[in-house]
């Protein structure tokens, strides 16, 4: 499994945290932009399936496929966002469980009980979390 | 394991083709005793639950039938109004029926355009280059299929959780659409289909379909 990157968005929409392990494309503007745009996209895609959606009002997006990546999308009860980039081979449910694990293992264990991050902050600034974070995506990408 | 609506758009984003399979009689029924305890709300589109969910009734759910008898917007098919009838007594026990209102022709065109913005923004943030955009999205409800046709021209179905082969469907689809669309001497390119034996063609193949689909289970 390839996994290209990684968004966590705040429940304002503010891109707190990127990292990024392979990526060839480009979106082609800068990446203040970027985050605007994928925050504006997974918005427009979480209102669009509740309308369009024939069966139920509440309805949780849980990843898209293009031909050559997938997106999983991950919302907490507190509203922050947790989208991944991998390849088309990922099981979908593995890696729901995979953003969970980022959210309840590295999340709020290095950024939440972190005295010195900043949890209402623009972004996280925590070498820990990132090393963390690290160390946790390779061992997947071995497996 | 259904396949649930088909929609067919342009390469300018918008609407030429739609139908919805799903069945009229989805929502919940749910016989209630005096008083009624749901609080409803009305809105253009009828009477919509806004307190009180129980029995798989959910906030933003429609009124649309009581005894089995169709309910259009306030009023009851006798000119009636609903919420008067629901505040007498001697009407209870009185079985209502709640469900999602489907999108109304503006809605879906809107819809459909928004589509057409997405598809294109997940082109442009793919991690990789020359990604194309959305073919598959999965939600808790549904899972929609896309097929981006060379002149681009999307078809997108809108199928339950987890329904194996829609990309065959797809596939067939757009053959249907040359053959019974696209060789039709009345049909205008890029203009919404209204083609008898493009629909008729098409409901053969859903029906074909839904009984593969389901032999494999």
């Amino acid at each position: 499994m390839t996994v290209y990157n990684i968004y966590i968005f705040n429940c304002d929409g503010q891109c707190i945290y990127y990292w990024q392990w392979e990526r060839s494309g480009d979106s082609n503007v800068s990446q203040v932009e970027e985050f605007k745009l994928m925050y504006g996209m997974i918005f427009s895609i979480k209102s669009l399936i509740n309308r369009l959606s024939p069966i139920d009002v509440d309805n949780q997006f849980g990843s898209f496929a293009t031909n050559k990546n997938r997106l999983h999308f991950y919302e907490t009860q507190s509203k922050l966002k947790f989208i991944l980039n991998t390849d088309l081979q990922a099981d979908t449910g593995k890696v729901h469980e995979i953003l969970k694990e980022i959210y309840t293992g590295y999340y709020v264990q290095y950024v939440v009980k972190n005295p010195f991050c900043d949890i209402k902050g623009v972004s996280i600034e925590s070498s820990l979390f990132t090393k963390k974070l690290n160390c946790f995506i390779s061992s997947l990408s071995i497996a | 394991m259904t396949i649930l609506a088909l929609y067919v758009i342009n390469r300018a984003g918008s609407l030429i083709f739609d139908h919805d399979f799903s069945p009229s009689n989805m929502g919940v029924e749910v016989t209630f005793t005096y008083p009624f305890e749901i609080i409803l709300k009305e809105e253009p589109n009828g009477l919509v639950v806004s307190f009180g969910c129980r029995d798989g009734i959910k906030i933003g759910h429609v009124l649309v039938s009581i005894n089995g008898v169709p309910v259009s917007g306030c009023h009851m098919s006798d000119g009636g109004d609903v919420r008067e009838f629901l505040s007498r007594p001697e009407n209870y026990p009185v079985s209502v029926r709640f469900s999602k209102l489907k999108p109304n022709v503006n809605e879906r065109i809107m819809l459909s355009s928004m589509f057409n913005t997405i598809y294109h923004m997940a082109s442009q943030l793919s991690p990789e280059k020359k990604s194309t955009g959305i073919q598959e999205m999965e939600t808790s409800a549904f899972t929609l299929h896309c097929l981006q046709t060379l002149s681009g021209l999307k078809f997108i179905y809108l199928s339950e959780p987890k329904t194996q082969g829609v990309d065959v469907l797809l596939k067939k689809t757009y053959e249907l659409y040359v053959d019974f669309a696209l060789k039709n001497p009345f049909y205008n390119l890029e203009m919404p289909v209204r083609c008898e034996l493009f629909d008729k063609n098409l409901m053969l193949l859903i029906e074909q379909s839904e009984k593969v689909i389901s032999g494999n289970f």
